[in-house]
């Protein structure tokens, strides 16, 4: 690991300012940051310790159901919140599937959603594949099991957030502070495909610091879920996660439908699809089911990742039954 | 993923001799008493990249506009509080607890095995709640309460649950086991009463080659059923 001085900023502003000069990178956390320090896929001359900015680091919820999140917020203590657990469950579930005890108590929110791609072609420092300024992206021919299923190309990583899918599906907008000042943007804009630059993963221009996750109250009576799939259990990324968030009308047809896949795809993967089968049907196995199918409709596996396919569809339809309140007999 | 030499390959390939036993064996001069003396100034200066004549704790940078402190990149003096007591440690301040904890201050019942938060054998407490000290810096833990597994116990007064632990034959090899037991001690503090299941997502970030884990989860509702009844 490279030498490197660490800063406190005065205020967020001229963190923002420190933030643009090159050479920089911002320490909330630490988690993501030092495995790439270590790693040697960062070498900053400076961190600007962000953790020095007093405030950050609250969860405030309004009487309605809404969440304001502070970016330096634990994922323990979003797992942990009952104001979470009450209006966006499945935000609160992402976070408790997420990492480990210890490194819960660690990483952040904003980390959490900043974080670079788990592909081990980019972690491994001796190759420089599209995503380090290469000519190619070595998932295409080499081992992809883990890679995209959908949105891929040119390059083919998975977003690695747990959150991510929930904050979409939330509808959830973030402020982010610049060095010219503060501006909003919707989540599922922030998130950027490798076809628009695979060297990136998200919206932020440099300087740019997420200041705050405002989480909508979901519609009245709204029921949500997520589930997510992994080959170790103790601890793991997931191979396919889903979430669904889901209210009925007095008739008992959905009025209202949300479903966001992980793992699957460079950015939270929504399935227009899968809603529009949703919306305005009473909801019962075969619904789910053919709301599964069509969410993954379009998937275009690589060599070794189409097994992605079924668990995708099947978190899909697992996240729908739990949203609904139907036991599945399949799980 | 690629790996490159640990600390401890270094240390090892600069202070052990050839001939010396593995650990001390019939010998009185162990590995770790020989590093804890003659070479360790030689190998600490080393982790750190630095030559010992450099080694001196520079003078506090000039802060940059806008900014409250600046730290390093070279050693600095920071104060931490680590089971109960204050200390003063200079280090650059890419430095992780970690490494503070085993190289700074001779706290070596911390683990370093994966360093990549992955394992949890470098499990400390901090504020009391579990983290991975190989993925924070040690200047970030300024502040906050740290308890190692020294701050546990010692072999001659172990708390209840490294005793139950030794009564429930929860380890074989034992490097796991400092970080198992600070998840373990962590976990019980905040929940008294857990099921079988809450103790295995309390230790699902701690890795036993060994295969431990029944006896562990044995020893953990032990230790647990032993305090209500103190209670």
């Amino acid at each position: 690991m490279k030498r490197f001085a660490v800063i406190a900023p005065a205020d967020l502003s001229a963190a923002a300012r420190m933030l643009a000069e090159p050479n920089r990178s911002a320490l909330a956390g630490g988690v993501d940051l030092l495995d790439l320090l270590k790693q040697e896929l960062a070498a900053p001359d400076e961190l600007v310790n962000l953790k020095a900015l007093g405030g950050l680091d609250r969860i405030e919820s309004e009487s309605g159901g809404a969440l304001r999140i502070g970016p330096l917020v634990t994922l323990h203590q979003l797992a942990a919140s009952p104001a979470v657990r009450a209006r966006h469950p499945a935000l609160a579930d992402a976070a408790a599937e997420a990492a480990t005890p210890q490194l819960r108590n660690l990483a952040t929110v904003g980390g959490n959603l900043a974080q670079r791609p788990r592909c081990w072609y980019f972690r491994n420092p001796a190759i420089v594949c599209l995503k380090k300024g290469g000519s190619k992206c070595y998932a295409v021919a080499g081992l992809n099991r883990y890679h995209a299923i959908l949105g891929g190309g040119p390059s083919f990583i998975v977003n690695p957030s747990n959150l991510a899918p929930a904050l979409v599906a939330y509808d959830a907008t973030l402020t982010l502070h610049g060095p010219d000042g503060a501006r909003k943007l919707a989540i599922a804009e922030f998130f950027t495909l490798p076809k628009a630059d695979p060297r990136r993963e998200n919206a932020l221009i440099p300087g740019e610091i997420i200041a705050a996750i405002d989480v909508p109250a979901p519609p009245a009576g709204a029921r949500s879920a997520y589930i997510e799939a992994r080959e170790k259990q103790s601890f793991d990324w997931p191979l396919a996660s889903a979430v669904a968030i889901l209210a009925m009308n007095r008739a008992g047809e959905i009025e209202y439908a949300r479903i966001v896949m992980g793992a699957v795809a460079p950015i939270p993967w929504r399935a227009p699809s899968a809603e529009k089968i949703l919306h305005g049907a009473r909801l019962d196995r075969a619904v789910a089911d053919r709301a599964a199918q069509a969410a993954l409709e379009g998937a275009a596996p690589l060599a070794h990742n189409a097994y992605k396919i079924p668990i995708a569809r099947a978190m899909v339809r697992r996240a729908i039954l739990r949203a609904g309140g139907i036991a599945d007999e399949t799980a | 993923m690629s790996r490159r030499p640990r600390d401890r390959d270094i240390i090892e390939k600069i202070a052990v001799p050839a001939d010396s036993a593995a650990d001390g064996g019939g010998s009185t001069l162990s590995r770790r008493s020989f590093l804890k003396g003659a070479g360790a100034a030689a190998a600490a200066a080393s982790l750190l990249g630095v030559s010992p004549a450099e080694a001196d704790v520079s003078a506090p940078n000039p802060p940059l506009a806008g900014s409250a402190e600046r730290l390093g990149p070279g050693p600095a003096a920071f104060n931490l509080r680590i089971n109960g007591a204050a200390r003063t440690v200079a280090a650059e301040p890419r430095v992780t607890l970690l490494g503070v904890l085993r190289d700074h201050l001779g706290l070596t019942g911390t683990k370093l095995v994966c360093d990549r938060g992955a394992c949890g054998a470098c499990t400390v407490h901090l504020d009391g709640a579990p983290v991975a000290s190989c993925m924070m810096l040690a200047v970030d833990a300024r502040g906050h309460e740290i308890t190692t597994i020294e701050g546990l116990g010692a072999p001659d007064r172990m708390n209840a649950l490294q005793n139950a632990f030794v009564s429930n034959d929860a380890l074989q090899c034992g490097f796991c086991t400092p970080g198992i037991t600070m998840a373990l001690s962590a976990a019980l503090g905040a929940n008294p009463n857990p099921s079988p299941e809450e103790i295995k997502r309390a230790i699902a970030g701690n890795i036993c080659r060994c295969g431990t884990y029944p006896h562990v989860i044995e020893a953990a509702l032990a230790a647990a059923k032993a305090a209500r009844g103190r209670a």
